[in-house]
C-alpha cells in the first residue's frame, strides 16, 4: 500500500545554520535601512527578533531542542517539568478537528488540515517566559493567528478570543488529577489575537511540534506569560464578554486574565523582575512585555498594568 | 549501634553524592539551579522529620539507643538548609546582600525559609557535648526545642514556593504535624507532670 506523505524536509535541514543567522542579520539590516515600518508591518517576527538590539545583545541563543521538548509545563500530563515528554505518548493528534464557533460569520467544525491549509507555517524565534522564572528562546514554526482570524469573519460582537484544549483523560493522564479545572481554557482580547506577533504554532525546530509541546496546534503570545499559550487546541470561540481562563480561575490574585511579562509587577509569592535562561546559571533581567514593548505596549495604553496583571 | 550510625550515615549523605556526581558529569538536567534547591530542600525536609521522629519511635519501641542518631540527622538537617540556601544566595542572588535582604521582606516563603535557618545554626552550633555541658541539660532542651519552630516556617516555606501541586508539601505539613503532636500524646502523664524526661537529653 502506498502510503502518501507530506515531504518532511525541515528548513533547518535545508539552510545550514551559519547561513540561517547570516540570512537574519541581512534581513535585520535591510530592516534597519528601509526602517521598521516596511519590515515591521510584512514580518513582524523577524523584526521582533532580527533587529539590533538582538544580534548587538548576542544573548538569545536558542534553547536546545532537549531542553525545549523536554522542560516544559503542560499539567494535562503531570506536574513535573519532566512529565509532559514522560506521559504525551498517549495523546493522538490524527485524525483531529477543531472546533470554530462563537461571534464569526461561519460557526463549523474543521478537520485540523483543513483548517491550516490556507496558512503556510514559517520559523519564528521568540523569547519564552514562565510565569515561575524561567525562560526559553524557541524556534517557533507558525502562522499568525490574525491570518486564521480574519478567514473566520468575526462579527461587530466578537471582542475576545477563547482557546480550549482537549479534554480527554484517557488520552491525558493528568486530567485524571483535579489540579486544575479542565479543559484548560485560556483567551485573549481581539486586539491581541489580531497582532502580528500573535503565532498558531504547528512545528518547533522544524519539525511537527512535539505532543509534549502541545501538538498537534497551540497558540503561542511572546510578550504574555507561558500559560497563556494553550495547547493542543480543539476550540477556538469568539465571544463578546471576557472568557473565564484556567489559571485566573484556579488562583485569582495571582494569575490575571492579561498575563503580560512585567518585571515591575511582581507575582504575589514570588519575584518577576528577573529570570533564569535555561542553560544559564544566573538570572537575568525580565524586559518589559518580555522585550516585544516596542510592538505591543501600544496594545495597553492608558491601562494600570497593577490592576489588569 | 555502630552498624546503625553508618547506615544512617550513608543514607542521608545520600542525596549529597548524587548532586555531586551530577555537578562533575554536568548532568543535573535543563536546569541545574533549581535541581540542586529541590534536592537539597527535600532532604533538609527529611532529615528535619527523621530528627523530630527520633523521640516518639524510641518511646514507641523502646529503644533507647536511638537517640544517638539524633545529632547526626540533626545536622544533615543544617548540612541540607545550608546547602539550599547557598544555591539561592549564590544562583539567584548573585551573594548581593541588599537583594537577598529585598527578598527576605518581600516574600513570606524567603523570610520563612530565611529564619528556619538562621534558628537552625544556634542549634547546630550548640549541639556538642562540650555545649551540652556548659549549658546544662535543661536549659540545653529549652533551646533545642527551636526545632518546634523550625519545623512549621520550613513546611510553610515549602507551601509557599509550589506554584500549584502542593502534594509534597502537604506530605512534609501533615509529617511535621503528627511528629510534633506524637510528643504530647505519646507521653505519660506521670511524666509531665514531672517535666521531661531524663532520658530525652541529648546524646552523651
Amino acid at each position: 500500500m502506498l502510503i502518501r506523505r507530506p515531504p518532511d524536509i525541515p528548513p533547518r535541514e535545508i539552510t545550514p545554520e551559519r547561513l540561517f543567522w547570516d540570512r537574519r542579520r541581512f534581513v535585520g539590516a535591510l530592516g534597519q535601512g528601509l526602517g521598521a515600518l516596511a519590515i515591521g508591518a510584512v514580518t513582524p517576527g523577524i523584526a521582533a527578533c532580527s533587529t539590533g538590539e538582538r544580534l548587538q545583545q548576542g544573548d538569545d541563543k536558542l534553547t536546545p531542542w532537549d531542553d525545549v521538548t523536554g522542560y516544559n509545563n503542560f499539567y494535562e500530563f503531570g506536574t513535573g517539568k519532566g512529565d509532559p515528554k514522560r506521559n504525551a505518548g498517549s495523546l493522538r493528534t490524527r485524525p483531529w478537528t477543531v472546533r470554530v464557533e462563537g461571534e464569526i460569520a461561519k460557526p463549523a467544525t474543521y478537520a485540523l488540515d483543513d483548517l491550516l491549509r490556507p496558512f503556510p507555517a514559517a520559523e519564528r524565534i521568540y523569547r519564552h517566559r514562565c510565569v515561575e522564572g524561567w525562560s526559553m528562546v524557541v524556534p517557533w514554526m507558525g502562522f499568525p493567528l490574525r491570518d486564521l482570524v480574519k478567514r473566520l469573519e468575526p462579527t461587530s460582537r466578537a471582542k475576545f478570543v477563547e482557546f480550549t484544549t482537549l479534554h480527554d483523560p484517557a488520552q491525558m493522564p493528568g486530567q485524571r488529577s483535579d489540579i486544575l479545572a479542565w479543559p484548560y481554557v485560556e483567551a485573549l482580547r481581539l486586539d491581541e489575537a489580531l497582532h502580528p506577533l500573535t503565532l498558531m504554532v504547528t512545528g518547533v525546530y522544524g519539525k511537527p511540534i512535539p505532543n509534549q509541546n502541545g501538538a498537534p496546534l497551540r497558540l503561542v503570545v511572546p510578550w504574555k506569560y507561558g500559560f497563556k499559550g494553550g495547547k493542543s487546541l480543539v476550540r477556538i470561540r469568539f465571544t463578546e464578554r471576557q472568557p473565564a481562563t484556567t489559571w485566573n480561575v484556579a488562583i485569582p490574585h495571582e494569575y490575571g486574565f492579561y498575563a503580560n511579562v512585567n518585571p515591575e509587577v511582581d507575582h504575589p509569592r514570588w519575584t518577576q523582575a528577573r529570570e533564569r535562561r535555561v542553560g544559564e546559571l544566573f538570572r537575568r533581567k525580565t524586559l518589559m512585555f518580555n522585550g516585544y514593548a516596542d510592538q505591543v505596549a501600544s496594545l495597553y495604553a492608558g491601562m494600570d498594568l497593577r490592576v489588569n496583571y | 549501634m555502630r552498624q546503625a550510625k553508618a547506615l544512617v550515615f550513608a543514607a542521608a549523605l545520600t542525596p549529597f553524592l548524587w548532586l555531586v556526581r551530577g555537578v562533575v558529569s554536568g548532568d543535573l538536567g535543563t536546569d541545574p539551579v533549581e535541581t540542586i534547591a529541590q534536592v537539597t530542600g527535600v532532604s533538609a525536609l527529611a532529615c528535619l522529620a527523621a530528627t523530630l521522629a527520633v523521640t516518639p519511635l524510641r518511646r514507641l519501641t523502646g529503644w533507647n539507643a536511638m537517640i544517638r542518631l539524633r545529632r547526626m540527622l540533626g545536622l544533615f538537617a543544617f548540612f541540607y538548609a545550608l546547602l539550599h540556601a547557598s544555591d539561592f544566595f549564590v544562583f539567584d542572588h548573585m551573594l548581593s546582600v541588599p537583594s537577598i535582604l529585598e527578598d527576605v521582606v518581600e516574600h513570606p516563603w524567603v523570610l520563612f525559609g530565611f529564619t528556619a535557618l538562621l534558628l537552625l545554626v544556634p542549634l547546630a552550633v550548640t549541639s556538642t557535648s562540650g555545649w551540652v555541658r556548659r549549658l546544662g541539660g535543661k536549659r540545653w532542651q529549652r533551646l533545642h526545642r527551636l526545632v518546634y519552630v523550625i519545623a512549621p516556617l520550613a513546611a510553610a516555606h515549602y507551601y509557599l514556593a509550589v506554584k500549584r501541586d502542593v502534594t509534597w508539601p502537604t506530605v512534609f505539613a501533615v509529617v511535621f504535624a503528627v511528629l510534633l503532636l506524637a510528643r504530647f500524646v505519646g507521653r505519660p502523664a506521670r511524666a509531665l507532670r514531672r517535666g521531661p524526661l531524663p532520658s530525652s537529653g541529648p546524646e552523651r
